[in-house]
C-alpha cells in the first residue's frame, strides 16, 4: 500500500485539531489588549460621565463637578477645520496620482506623501508653531487644525489614489466617448464611483487624528473656556486628558478617565460608521 | 447612389514605432451596417477608436491620413464635439454604476451639463430605450441602477445611451463578445432594426455575425484592408485569396 509509511490518520486529525485550537487561542490573545483597555477605561470613566460632565465647562481646582464641553466642542472644531485644511489638497493630489501613474510630479508627490507620513507628530507640531503660532502671536484653533491637517494629508492622498485606481478604465472611456470633457468625467463619473472609498479614507484619517495630543501641545494648546474663534487657543479631548491626568488632583484624574471614555466612544463610533459606509455605498461595477 | 456618412482616406495609425494600420480606404454609407472583421490583433479596435479619436488617450499613438464625418475633417474638429456626434458601444457593457437606468440613458446630456425640460428628457429616455428594444423590460424600473440588469440588457442600455445623443454614426466594438447566444441574437436583431434610422459600423471577429447582419463588410488583416464590398458578394465570391481563407476558417 502506498500510504503505509504516512503517519496514522488519527494522528493527522489530532494535529489538525491542535493547530485549530492554537490559532483560536492566539487570535483571542491578540484581542486582549483592546479588551483590557476598553474594560479599564469603562470601569474608571463610566462613573464620571453624566449630563453635567458632557455639557458644562471645567470648574476651578477644589470645586466639585465641572465638565469637558469645551474639549468636546474643541475636538469637533479641530476635526472640521483640519478637514477644511486637508481635504481639498489631499483629494486633488490623490486624483492626480491615480490619473498620472508616471511622470516627475507623480513621483515627487508620492515620495513626499510617504515621507510626510513618517514624520513624528511632535515635529509637525513644532513646525506649525513656527509657521502659524509665531506669526499670529497666539496659540490657536487654526494652528492646531493645520498641524492635524498635515497629519491627515497622507492618509487622504493614499486612500483616494488607491480607490480611484480601482475604478475600471472603461467607465472613463464610456464618459469620454459621450463627448464629456476630461475634468467633468473625473468629477462626475470617476469620483462618484469611488466615493465610498474616499469617504472611508476621510473617516480613517479623522479617527487617526482625533486622539492626537503631541501636535496640539504647541498649536491648539488647550483652553479651559469655550472657544470657537479660529485665532484663539482651543481645548481638545486628548489635550484635556493630558492636562487632567498629569495634575495632582484626584477629581481631575476622574475627569481624565471620563474624557478618555468619551474619546474612545467617538473613535469607535467613527470606525463603525466607516464600516457601514464601505458596506452600504459600495458601488457594484 | 447612397450618401456617404464616413469616409476614411489613406489612413494609418501607429503606437510608437509599431505600425498597426496602414493605407486604409473605406466609405461608410447612410443607413447601412458595415462590418469590420478580421483576426485578433489586426487593428479593428484601433480603427474604430481612431474614428472618435479615443486613441488620443493612449500615449504614443499617432495617425496619418484623413477621416471625414459628413464631409468634415474629424481631425480638424474638437474631439469633444466629434464624440458627441459619434455613438460608441464597447466590448464590455459599461453602464455607469452610480446611475439609474433613466440617468444612464440620458447620461450624454447629464454629464455634459445640458439642461433639458423634464418632459423632453422623459421623451428622449423613452424613445432611446424603445429604439434599443429595452423599454418594455425596464419601463417599470427606470430608477433602479443600470448595473442590476443582465449583461445583454446592460449592452442594450449602452446602445440606448449612445442613441440618445442622436449620433451621425454608431460604432460598436464587438458588442456581443461578452454575451450569451440568446442576448447576442437579440442584439443582432436590434441592429438590423436600427439601421432604418442609424448608420452602423460594427467590429466583429465573428464571421457568421458579419454575414448575418451587415450590408457591407471590410476584411482587415494585419493592419491592411484586404477587401471591402457588399457582404453578399464578399462572402460568396471573395476577390482576395486571404479573404477566402479567412472565411473558410483557415486562420483567425
Ligand atoms: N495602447 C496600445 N499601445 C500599443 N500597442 C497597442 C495598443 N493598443 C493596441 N495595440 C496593438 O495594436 C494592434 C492592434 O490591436 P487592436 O486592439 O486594434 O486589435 P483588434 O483587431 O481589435 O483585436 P481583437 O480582436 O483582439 O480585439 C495589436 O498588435 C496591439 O498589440
Ligand atoms: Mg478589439
Amino acid at each position: 500500500m502506498r500510504f503505509q509509511k504516512t503517519p496514522h490518520i488519527s494522528f493527522r486529525i489530532f494535529k489538525d485539531h491542535f493547530f485549530m485550537i492554537a490559532i483560536i487561542i492566539l487570535s483571542v490573545i491578540a484581542s486582549f489588549p483592546l479588551l483590557f483597555i476598553l474594560f479599564h477605561i469603562f470601569s474608571h470613566g463610566f462613573s464620571s460621565i453624566n449630563w453635567e460632565f458632557l455639557m458644562r465647562l471645567p470648574k476651578p481646582v477644589g470645586e466639585a463637578g465641572g465638565g469637558i464641553i469645551n474639549a468636546i466642542v474643541g475636538t469637533v472644531l479641530l476635526i472640521i477645520f483640519s478637514c477644511i485644511v486637508a481635504l481639498p489638497p489631499g483629494i486633488i493630489a490623490g486624483i492626480y496620482l491615480s490619473e498620472n501613474k508616471e511622470g516627475r510630479l507623480s513621483y515627487f508627490l508620492s515620495l513626499s506623501v510617504e515621507v510626510l507620513q513618517s514624520i513624528p507628530s511632535i515635529v509637525i507640531g513644532i513646525i506649525v508653531y513656527v509657521w502659524v503660532v509665531r506669526p499670529f502671536k497666539h496659540f490657536s484653533l487654526l494652528a492646531g487644525s493645520v498641524a492635524l491637517g498635515i497629519m491627515m494629508l497622507p492618509v487622504i492622498v493614499k486612500t483616494t489614489e488607491e480607490t480611484l485606481k480601482l475604478i475600471p478604465n472603461y467607465l472613463k472611456e464610456a464618459s469620454l466617448a459621450l463627448g464629456v470633457p476630461y475634468y467633468r468625467t473625473i468629477l462626475r463619473v470617476v469620483v462618484p464611483a469611488g466615493l465610498s472609498g474616499i469617504i472611508t479614507g476621510i473617516l480613517i484619517a479623522i479617527a487617526r487624528i482625533a486622539g492626537e495630543t503631541a501636535p496640539l501641545l504647541f498649536t491648539a494648546f488647550g483652553n479651559p473656556f469655550m472657544n470657537a474663534n479660529p485665532l484663539k487657543p482651543v481645548d481638545s479631548l486628548p489635550l484635556a486628558i493630558f492636562n487632567y491626568a498629569k495634575s495632582p488632583f484626584p477629581e481631575w484624574h476622574a475627569l481624565a478617565w471620563g474624557a478618555s471614555l468619551v474619546l474612545i466612544i467617538m473613535v469607535l463610533g467613527l470606525n463603525l460608521i466607516t464600516r457601514l459606509v464601505t458596506k452600504k455605498w459600495k458601488v457594484r461595477f | 447612389m447612397e450618401s456617404t456618412v464616413l469616409k476614411i482616406n489613406e489612413f494609418g495609425a501607429a503606437f510608437g514605432d509599431h505600425v498597426v494600420l496602414n493605407n486604409i480606404n473605406l466609405s461608410i454609407t447612410h443607413n447601412n451596417i458595415t462590418a469590420i472583421m478580421g483576426p485578433s490583433g489586426c487593428g479593428k479596435t484601433t480603427l474604430i477608436r481612431c474614428i472618435n479619436r479615443m486613441h488620443e488617450l493612449e500615449p504614443g499613438a499617432r495617425v496619418w491620413g484623413k477621416i471625414y464625418l459628413l464631409e468634415e475633417d474629424i481631425y480638424a474638429m474638437h474631439p469633444i464635439i466629434l464624440r458627441r456626434k459619434i455613438g460608441m458601444v464597447f466590448q464590455k457593457p459599461n453602464p455607469f454604476p452610480t446611475m439609474s437606468i433613466y440617468d444612464n440613458t440620458i447620461a450624454g446630456f447629464k454629464l455634459n451639463g445640458i439642461k433639458l425640460p423634464r418632459a423632453e428628457r422623459d421623451g428622449i429616455v423613452e424613445e432611446s430605450l424603445r429604439k434599443a428594444a429595452l423599454w418594455n423590460e425596464v419601463k417599470d424600473n427606470l430608477h433602479r441602477k443600470g448595473t442590476f440588469l443582465s449583461g445583454g440588457q446592460q449592452q442594450r442600455l449602452c446602445i440606448a445611451r449612445a442613441l440618445a445623443m442622436d449620433p451621425d454614426i454608431l460604432l460598436l466594438d464587438e458588442p456581443t463578445s461578452a454575451l450569451d447566444p440568446k442576448s447576442t441574437s437579440h442584439i443582432e436583431e436590434l441592429l438590423v432594426e436600427l439601421k432604418k434610422i442609424e448608420t452602423i459600423l460594427l467590429v466583429t471577429h465573428n464571421i457568421a455575425q458579419a454575414g448575418r447582419v451587415s450590408d457591407y463588410t471590410a476584411f482587415l488583416y494585419v493592419g491592411e484592408l484586404v477587401e471591402f464590398g457588399q457582404t453578399q458578394k464578399l462572402f460568396t465570391v471573395p476577390e482576395d485569396t486571404r479573404t477566402e481563407e479567412y472565411l473558410s476558417g483557415k486562420f483567425g
